[in-house]
């Protein structure tokens, strides 16, 4: 064993393989992407009791080695030491839910069968006792051939047992064998492997394994084939389906019958699955309307949390930039520098800081509702109507967090196991309405509606604006999975795991990781464009004493002339490009730039003097600027362009790609000017 | 001799055996591979308020799929089952 061993946690979905890693490791852990694939790689450190020090690697939960997900296939990838980025581990802890024994051991058989040194850690004795089922767990030991571990990763129990038989010198190779491969695919395994060891595609001195379960990947490029070997791949598959058409599916039942044995001998359950908890509460939860109605309630509490209950802290952070930022104009000198570091820096990294409470908050609740369970529910309930656009019901959440800040809407569809739901599902979310379009369509609404228009028709174009959004959403994830996208829809399987008590320690870790991942992606970026927008909207520099003369004059004002012809023919003219422009860093800017185009004094909590500097605004005409046409054109262009620097760099690292970015920048921005265009254009023709 | 029953025609609370799944198909592999074999006990425990999808029991776990799969799993043996729903629903 060498100097400080890998040890890989291992185990299905819900398990409470990532409770016991962080019961292990505590904050001793890093999390970063697995290179080429967006998978977390969590690595963390721990000690036994004799003070020797073991790492630990917890891997993605998965049902099976044959992988069906990323998530899977770098398990699988990890433990057939395939990739070049991460050792193969020297031990293995197989977590395994005791109270979902069978199902549980068909991925522990299958690890065990690749023959590391091997601990089993029984978790959730508790559950599993309460269901009334009997393990006899030395008999478990004995059949297997490694260590099994009792305990309860939620408390703690069982987990200085666990460390020792981790931690012991010499870790017995599991005896474990299911059952023997028919001899047929024996047969042309042989002959595959072969073949694949003459070009190098597989490990020498390699099992039969390791082919197996590449072959078993009906996505080839998942498999990290090379394009050299995908030709020996296919012939391989061609050479098992001709021994035995069958072959997936009877080595699936032949390992459930192996299974089936060795839970006769190791496991007592009363014939009658017993009412649990779970299943009382699942009788409410689930229920035909109350379920529903549930559902509904979650619902408007988290948006009273992340609308109301976050804007203290927002107001928090705003003031305390603003301090920062009156205090570095006093004990600067005045010119250049400061201004680059008071409007370009501060004011722009304080304008994506002042949505980490809503992330935070959102993370927070999406925390605890995976780790209860409930999670599963709420797909359970959403399925059938994501199904109309043909999704299904694990991309509600991530959708729904999009109306707060599409930055954890998109970071929170890694829940998604099928590529191409969650894909649609990134691509789509940004036309939820997030909270940064809210200052906008404030203004709007109330530069164009006189004061003695009704509050509720006020409320009535808001409401119209986040459904119009909504349905633009819906529309593109139908087209995009009917049209664009290739590739069969994955079925909708969903497993309902057992509630339990949420982990704060957990939840609060997972916050904490998330929240950093959008600071610092989402903050370098926004800073340097800041940076830029505010060299743009300075440089080059006129003498005169009139702020917006001084925003002509200079690149962005320039840039806002520039685009006139383009935006002209949806109503805008070049000062509202302006504003456009700077919405590309983040759409609530557009307030601040406009105040400064009309050199007015305006703050966000009172918009009054802007809106009726804009009332006030004409044309060479005599005809205002902002008539009801424009507004309701720039509005609808508010709705769908994708205006926000934050999601666009999120997006580039959760699809890894720079191609699906800027698709989505393009077809958003482009449903914008045709939809403000058609609006513009035909209003005009209709003479208002 | 009758049509073959399916998974998505069994009723609420009742329990079956699993008799064919269609082999190489890869989400019914999938639904092999969480313990829906052939000759697997399977509970039906409800269906989503909105009518699907519908949640399974099978070797103590608890598994929702859409009808699109259930129609293909065929089954035998069909048994009323007791069915603890039933029994908290006449308690409240």
């Amino acid at each position: 064993m060498s100097e400080t061993p890998l040890l890989a946690i291992v185990g299905n979905p819900n398990c409470g393989k990532t409770t016991l890693f962080n019961l292990l490791t505590g904050l001793r852990q890093k999390v970063a992407n697995y290179p080429g694939v967006t998978v977390e790689k969590k690595i963390g450190e721990c000690w036994s009791q004799h003070g020797k020090k073991l790492r630990l690697i917890d891997l993605p939960g998965a049902y099976s080695l044959n992988a069906r997900s990323p998530d899977e296939a770098v398990l699988r990838d990890v433990l057939l030491g395939r990739r070049e980025d991460t050792p193969r581990p020297d031990r293995v802890v197989i977590v395994v839910d005791a109270a979902n024994l069978e199902r549980n051991l068909y991925l522990a058989s299958q690890v065990l069968e690749l023959g590391l040194p091997t601990v089993i850690a029984l978790n959730m004795v508790d559950v599993a006792e309460e269901k009334q089922w009997l393990i006899n767990v030395p008999k478990l030991a004995e059949e297997l051939g490694v260590p099994v571990v009792t305990m309860q990763a939620t408390t703690g129990k069982g987990l200085l047992e666990l460390k020792a038989a981790m931690s012991r010198e010499e870790l017995p190779k599991p005896r474990w064998h299911s059952a023997p491969l028919p001899e047929v695919i024996r047969a042309a395994l042989h002959g595959i492997r072969a073949e694949l060891l003459l070009s190098g595609a597989v490990h020498e001195n390699t099992s039969l394994l390791e082919p197996l379960y590449l072959l078993s990947d009906h996505d080839p490029l998942r498999a990290g084939i090379q394009d050299v070997h995908l030709g020996q791949i296919q012939r391989g598959r061609h050479a098992l389906e001709a021994a035995n058409s069958g072959w997936e599916d009877q080595l699936v039942n032949d390992r459930y019958t192996a299974i089936e044995k060795l839970c006769q001998k190791v496991l007592n359950r009363p014939d009658q699955e017993l009412p649990s908890l779970t299943q009382k509460l699942d009788h409410w939860l689930l229920h035909p309307w109350l379920g529903g109605l549930t559902v509904l309630a979650i619902l408007v509490f988290l948006f009273y949390l992340i609308f109301k209950v976050a804007e203290g802290p927002m107001g928090w952070i705003e003031a305390a930039f603003a301090a920062l930022g009156s205090w570095v104009t006093g004990a600067m000198p005045p010119g250049d520098l400061r201004d680059l570091i008071v409007d370009g820096a501060i004011n722009g990294v304080s304008g994506v800081v002042i949505f980490l409470p809503q992330i935070l908050i959102l993370f927070f609740f999406i925390g605890i509702m995976e780790d209860t369970g409930y999670m599963a529910r709420l797909a359970f309930i959403m399925d059938r109507l994501m199904s109309i656009v043909g999704l299904n019901g694990k991309a509600f959440l991530p959708f729904l967090s999009s109306y707060a800040c599409a930055v954890p809407g998109v970071m929170a569809t890694r829940t998604i196991d099928s590529p191409k739901d969650r894909l649609i599902t990134i691509l789509v979310a940004p036309l939820a309405s997030c909270s940064a379009r809210l200052p906008v369509y404030l203004l709007l609404i109330s530069a164009f509606m006189p004061n003695s228009v009704s509050i509720w028709a006020k409320a009535s174009i808001m409401v119209g604006l986040y459904a119009l959004g909504t349905l633009g959403a819906f529309f593109f994830a139908w087209l995009l999975n009917k049209g664009v996208m290739r590739g069969a829809n994955a079925p909708m399987i969903l497993e309902m795991p057992t509630y339990k008590m949420p982990s704060l320690k957990s939840i609060l870790l997972l916050v904490w990781q998330r929240a950093k991942a959008f600071l610092a992606r989402a903050g370098t970026v926004i800073f340097g464009i800041s940076i830029l927008i505010w060299a743009a909207s300075t440089y080059p520099k006129t003498d005169s004493p009139d702020a917006s003369i001084r925003l002509e004059k200079s690149i962005a004002g320039r840039a806002g002339h520039l685009i006139e012809p383009v935006i002209a023919p949806l109503g805008y003219d070049w000062k509202i490009g302006i504003g456009l422009i700077g919405s590309f860093a983040a759409r609530e800017v557009f307030v601040n730039t406009m105040s400064v185009v009309y050199a007015v004094e305006a703050e966000e909590e009172d918009m009054t003097p802007l809106r009726d500097h804009l009332r006030a605004e004409t044309r060479a005409d005599g005809k205002p600027v902002y008539s009801p046409l424009v507004c309701i054109s720039l509005l609808v262009f508010y709705v769908f362009a994708m205006q926000c620097v934050s999601t666009m760099a999120i997006v580039k690292r959760e699809t890894n790609s720079w191609g699906w970015m800027w698709f989505q920048l393009f077809f958003m921005t482009g449903t914008a000017y045709v939809l403000a265009l058609g609006i513009y254009q035909i209003g005009t023709a209709l003479g208002y | 001799m009758h049509a073959q029953l399916t998974l998505a025609q069994l009723p609420i609370g009742s329990a079956a055996f699993i008799h064919s799944l269609p082999t190489g198909r890869v989400g019914l592999t999938r639904l092999r591979e969480l313990g829906l074999t052939p000759g697997a006990r399977v509970t039906m425990v409800r269906r989503a308020p909105l009518g699907e999808p519908i949640e399974i029991t099978v070797r103590g776990s608890h598994i929702a799929m859409r009808d699109h799969e259930a129609q293909h799993i065929g089954i035998t043996h069909v048994e009323q089952a007791f069915n603890p729903a039933q029994s908290t629903t006449t308690q409240a």
